[in-house]
């Protein structure tokens, strides 16, 4: 990793730290029977939920510009790269500072006031003008994890700028078509910055010698669609209780059992690999427990993707465990398991603190995201099977599971900071020598 | 699946992408046109100036739409309807044990009350179960 890429990882490394606070110290004011002034829950939220969505989308860049400089053989362009940290990092500064002084106006996951996605966008314009310049002269052969990459980076722009068509009033003006679009956005954003941090561990597993074919395997191209598919469609699940049109309800249906096959999929490689050797550095650790939780998370997708299902689901804790597992579960642990490899955290002296931290996160995960199904079910048999209305008597006996949920996530906070403080140290003293020869042909 | 040589691409790749894409821009542009809308109710300028001030006023931390939004507070989608204005004036302007106080003018407590109003006319956020149907999928009425 050199200059702005180790810039970034820094970065990505920092909002995780500060999300992890935010995160603590939300959970703390949603548990307490009344908050005080300096824990005000309405920016606690958005700090939290802002620095966590940074930091992957950060992380993603990151390791994808150390991933992609190593594939084709090509440094970044140094200028268009410090352009896009100026006007993300300069932004971002910007958004937090908005949320402390209680300064809002935008919308779930992007409270900001609007004017901020402009410098926002531009810098992701820049990053794309920087990837069309690296992949230039590459046809469609190209390795698969460049394809992803190309994927991602496109649709993050396409749906941030959809996220902002609120502002239209020919959007604005009608409640389920700016919710559409809303969550349209939201979800298929969330599909954009996987197709990025799957690429990047997709190029990991392919760099290893003797896999050099599975980026090209009818296999990777068949799981990329199939991952394109959902990004493109499989958002309607947000709004399955929502009067849309009944068309994008079924669609959304139809393409999350969809995900089926990849659960068998996972399955069979986990019966497979029970027998072979799995790996012991640091990176091949993070990377096995998110697919241990890629398993876990995809069984609770696709169980909320059954509407009969989600009726009991929607607007429940269980909700946040699937956005918990998947952020920290699988998002969290394979970008620290690639910052892991391209800072040379594999092969310097670490000691045993980040191996005990990342068990201690793992299983602290467990009990956070068990905690959160266990509050859904609560509440969503209380107000949806028994009938309540009144929100206070939903969520009496809710509240002494969230309590665990808070313990909880103090611990996946300790163990991850055991994780990033030594990894960030490493990323600040680590050098990558430049890149010579590619290795990937188009 | 078999291994592709380096450079080749399987042809059923490039044309499961080709309708990806055309569906995809297809739907998008369906959806931007309002062809999927459901209900459509104009909103009076009260409601928008209400949905400003939900936003300005981060309502969305803690109170959920059609069950979109955070987990604190109470679904508000048809608070509007189902509760007495008055007291929804009263939670809102002087908070309760975990909603703040909010001291606003009379005039935009109104405006909030009107835009949760207008999101109400919508629909139930809760699916009643004989919209449920035997595939497991919902079939909702455009009408209420």
């Amino acid at each position: 990793m050199n200059g702005p890429v180790r810039t970034l990882a820094v970065l990505a490394l920092v909002l995780l730290m500060a999300a992890l606070l935010f995160g603590l110290l939300a959970g703390i004011a949603f548990v307490l029977p009344q908050t005080p002034p300096w824990l005000d829950f309405t920016r606690l939220r958005p700090l939290h939920t802002t620095t966590a969505l940074f930091w992957i989308v950060t992380g993603a860049v990151a390791v994808m510009l150390a991933s992609r400089t190593d594939a084709v053989g090509k440094e970044p362009h140094l200028p268009l790269l410090h352009g896009f940290l100026i006007l993300w990092a300069g932004s971002l500064a910007i958004v937090l500072v908005s949320y402390l002084v209680g300064q809002f106006g935008g919308r779930e996951y992007w409270e900001f006031p609007p004017w901020l996605a402009l410098p926002i966008g531009l810098a992701w314009v820049m990053l794309l003008i920087d990837h069309a310049r690296a992949l230039r002269g590459r046809g469609q052969g190209a390795p698969m994890y460049l394809w992803m990459w190309t994927t991602g980076l496109i649709f993050f722009l396409f749906t941030f700028v959809e996220q902002n068509l609120w502002l239209l009033p020919v959007i604005r003006s009608s409640y389920l078509r700016d919710l559409t679009v809303q969550w349209k956005s939201n979800g298929s954003m969330v599909g954009a910055w996987n197709q990025l941090i799957y690429g990047a561990s997709l190029y990991l597993a392919a760099r290893v010698p003797g896999n050099e074919a599975l980026a090209r395997s009818g296999k990777a191209h068949a799981f990329w669609l199939l991952g394109l598919a959902n990004l493109m469609f499989n958002w309607g699940h947000h709004l399955y209780n929502a009067p849309t049109a009944g068309w994008l309800r079924h669609a959304a249906y139809a393409i999350s059992m969809a995900e089926w096959l990849i659960l068998f999929d996972i399955l069979r490689d986990l019966r497979r690999s029970q027998a072979g050797s799995t790996g012991t550095t640091f990176s091949q650790r993070c990377l096995r427990a998110a697919g241990h939780w890629v398993l876990l998370n995809l069984i609770l997708a696709l169980l909320m993707s059954v509407p009969a299902i989600n009726r009991y689901t929607h607007g429940t804790h269980i909700t946040v465990a699937h956005a918990m597992g998947a952020t920290i579960g699988i998002n969290t642990f394979i970008l620290l398991g690639c910052i892991a490899h391209w800072s040379g955290f594999d092969g310097a002296r670490t000691g045993r603190w980040p191996r005990v931290g990342l068990r201690i996160a793992v299983i602290a995960l467990h009990v956070l995201w068990s905690a959160l199904i266990v509050a859904g079910v609560l509440k969503g048999w209380r107000s949806m099977g028994l009938g309540m209305t009144d929100h206070a008597e939903v969520m009496r006996p809710v509240m002494s599971v969230l309590v665990v949920f808070v313990l909880a996530g103090a611990a996946v906070a300790g163990g991850l900071m055991l994780v990033v403080i030594p990894l960030m140290r490493q990323v600040v003293i680590a050098r990558q020598e430049a890149p010579t020869e590619p290795r990937v042909s188009a | 699946m078999k291994e592709t040589a380096g450079g080749s691409v399987p042809k059923w790749r490039s044309r499961t992408l080709t309708l990806l894409v055309l569906a995809f821009v297809a739907n998008t542009v369906a959806i931007y046109a309002g062809l999927f809308d459901g209900r459509r109710i104009a909103p009076d300028d009260a409601a928008m100036r209400g949905r400003s001030l939900w936003q300005a006023h981060n309502c969305q931390a803690c109170h959920q739409l059609f069950g979109l939004g955070g987990y604190m507070g109470p679904d508000l989608t048809n608070v509007a309807q189902d509760r007495d204005p008055d007291r929804l004036r009263t939670f809102i302007r002087y908070g309760t044990g975990r909603m703040p106080a909010h001291p606003l003018e009379d005039a935009d407590i109104d405006a909030l009350l009107a835009f949760l109003g207008w999101v109400g006319l919508h629909g139930r956020s809760q699916v009643p179960a004989e919209h449920v149907h035997w595939t497991g999928t919902y079939i909702i009425p455009n009408r209420p």
